[in-house]
């Protein structure tokens, strides 16, 4: 009885598997295959075989078609200007917070707590608006500087603090380390399990943004990935083999980057993710 | 959703008060403003500032471009949209897609996850493909869904074979059909986030009460009503709050997916499409700062609802 009821989950835990990578499947067949078949085949279980097999004529394609180069690079700039200084900026904020003592400390605890459920959305319009008119449109910064400092970010370096023993930055304060010596040399390190669930979650949510940059670019110089694949898919012809090879060339990086992180990543967000 | 892991609504930490050393009060006031400035700084620029902004906005006539002066109109943008029966549209538009989106993700990842968690081979790998659709980014999973979701793709092959081809619509031209192919591909993508959640819960649940229930002799069902659901209660609050929040924020799906954005006949038209539309399109910046208004209001609900049903837990 059992043993028949483990055989169905694993049955419905396979089902379950085909049906997350089915697509993708089908995207990274089609980046390599001729063009006519992915649209053909993309009702049969031949849409997951490269075949006719075009090597890199699809994405020979698209760079022929539209600058690939620059959004790519663009989305990499971006992101990882937001990643890296974000780190920096949140974890500071988060550490003084739960750390240091100085006046207003409660209060600001409990601001930060309720920046959180501002969504960015709100904020779109307004923020527009101050970009205008200091004339700043169509640029990296409009797309870095509104991201880096997060409060959801900073709370989360916030409560890993807290947790964190005192002992080894007080042996550090005794030996006359000064808070900066004492956040670089002892608690930065200590906190790399935080680092790494912020930089994954910023990463993810960074290279995958489009409001944002659909209202405040308008140039190709700067706009990131996935607007530059919003505006391929429907300009003419439409193609269906260079348009996978675009998403795959989208998808690839943080597909491998995920995996190497593997462990990182899904426990960070395991045990980040939900406090309370 | 947009793997938008920036969420709000965490319940809040308890602040233990084990504060650094007992020894004297002195204070780190300066270190602590070098700390602070940078970060502070910029929420003040880009989230403070703004956010009152959209609220004085919301309660002007301003436009993008127009000769006329701005004037202060009180609540007159409010009444407009409430009486515009677009927004309504829209709003109906989020709840439906909230409504099919919540329950039936929710219970996708929670199966997920709890596959996932038994001891079988190869449970990381199939732990790693069910979170592979979460790191595609939204735009170039509704692109892809796009291929599958024409009229001769493959759902509708699959769907054809199970309903003998009763049911072979046209996903993204049909009014009927469009919104369901958009709660589709947000579940494809959204499942494996919850997932990693809930599968965390998971294994926080106490072996020794699964020890005991099957010495009880309880059934699987029995055990995973009354142990396993009531041991992860926590992390399911938060799931199906967070993801309700997400669906009012519903837009890359709707702009990529069906043509034109907003679907056909305003089938996927929603709250953030109306506002972006509003505000860039025709230019009515106030009217659009009332809507960024509403969306925050609904959003501040959603997060005070589920810091009551977390206070509540036993």
């Amino acid at each position: 009885m059992r043993r028949r009821g483990s055989l169905a989950l694993s049955a419905v835990m396979l089902a379950l598997a085909a049906f997350s990578l089915f697509p993708l499947l089908i995207a990274l067949a089609g980046a390599f295959k001729d063009d006519a078949f992915v649209f053909a085949e993309a009702g049969s279980l031949r849409s997951v075989i490269p075949e006719p097999f075009v090597g890199l004529e699809n994405f020979r394609d698209v760079e022929r078609r539209t600058d690939l180069f620059r959004p790519f690079a663009n989305s990499v700039i971006i992101t990882t200007s937001i990643v890296v200084v974000g780190a920096v900026v949140n974890s500071l904020f988060g550490y003084a917070l739960a750390r240091l003592r100085f006046r207003g400390r409660t209060l600001l605890v409990a601001l930060i707590a309720s920046l959180i459920i501002i969504p960015f959305e709100a904020l779109a319009i307004p923020l527009l608006l101050l970009f205008a008119e200091i004339d700043w449109l169509d640029s990296y910064r409009v797309q870095i500087l509104p991201f880096i400092a997060n409060p959801f970010f900073i709370y989360l370096f916030y409560t890993f603090f807290l947790d964190m023993p005192v002992e080894l930055e007080e042996a550090a304060k005794v030996d006359g380390a000064g808070p900066v010596r004492v956040f670089v040399s002892v608690i930065a390190p200590l906190a790399r399990p935080a680092y790494a669930t912020a930089a994954i979650l910023t990463f993810l949510f960074s290279w995958g943004q489009l409001l944002w940059p659909t209202i405040v670019t308008r140039s190709a110089e700067v706009r990131p990935l996935p607007l530059g694949l919003a505006v391929f898919q429907t300009s003419p012809p439409v193609q269906w083999g260079d348009i996978m090879a675009f998403v795959s060339l989208m998808t690839i990086p943080t597909v491998v980057i995920f995996i190497s992180f593997q462990r990182h990543f899904v426990e960070g967000i395991a045990s980040q993710g939900i406090k309370g | 959703m947009t793997a938008t892991p920036i969420q709000p609504g965490i319940a809040p930490a308890q602040p233990t008060p084990r504060r650094a050393g007992r020894r004297g009060r002195r204070s780190d006031g300066r270190a602590a403003s070098g700390f602070l400035a940078p970060g502070g700084l910029l929420l003040g620029l880009f989230v403070v500032g703004p956010f009152i902004a959209a609220i004085v906005l919301s309660l002007t006539n301003w436009r993008l471009v127009s000769p006329l002066p701005t004037q202060w109109v009180g609540l007159e943008n409010y009444r407009a949209i409430i009486a515009d029966s677009q927004f309504w549209i829209a709003i109906r538009n989020n709840l439906t897609f909230a409504v099919l989106v919540v329950p039936l993700q929710t219970i996708l990842a929670l199966a997920m996850a709890v596959l996932v968690n038994r001891p079988v081979r190869g449970r990381v790998v199939i732990r790693t493909i069910y979170f592979l659709p979460v790191v595609t980014v939204m735009t170039a999973a509704a692109v892809i869904w796009r291929l599958l979701l024409t009229p001769d793709g493959a759902v509708n092959s699959v769907l054809g074979t199970i309903t003998f081809g009763a049911l072979e619509p046209n996903w993204l031209t049909s009014t009927t059909a469009a919104m369901p192919a958009v709660v589709l591909v947000s579940i494809w993508q959204g499942a494996g986030f919850q997932m990693v959640i809930l599968l965390a819960a998971l294994q926080g649940v106490p072996s020794d009460l699964y020890e005991a229930a099957s010495i009880d002799g309880a059934t699987r069902w029995q055990t995973f009503r009354h142990i396993t659901v009531p041991g992860i209660r926590n992390a399911l609050i938060f799931v199906v709050t967070v993801t309700t929040i997400l669906a009012f924020r519903l837009y890359d799906q709707v702009v990529v997916l069906p043509t034109p954005a907003g679907g056909p006949r305003d089938a996927t038209r929603t709250m953030m499409l109306e506002m972006v539309q509003t505000g860039f399109g025709r230019q009515l910046i106030g009217r659009a700062s009332a809507i960024a208004v509403l969306f925050f209001v609904i959003v501040l609900a959603l997060t005070a609802l589920q810091r009551a049903l977390f206070r509540e837990s036993p």
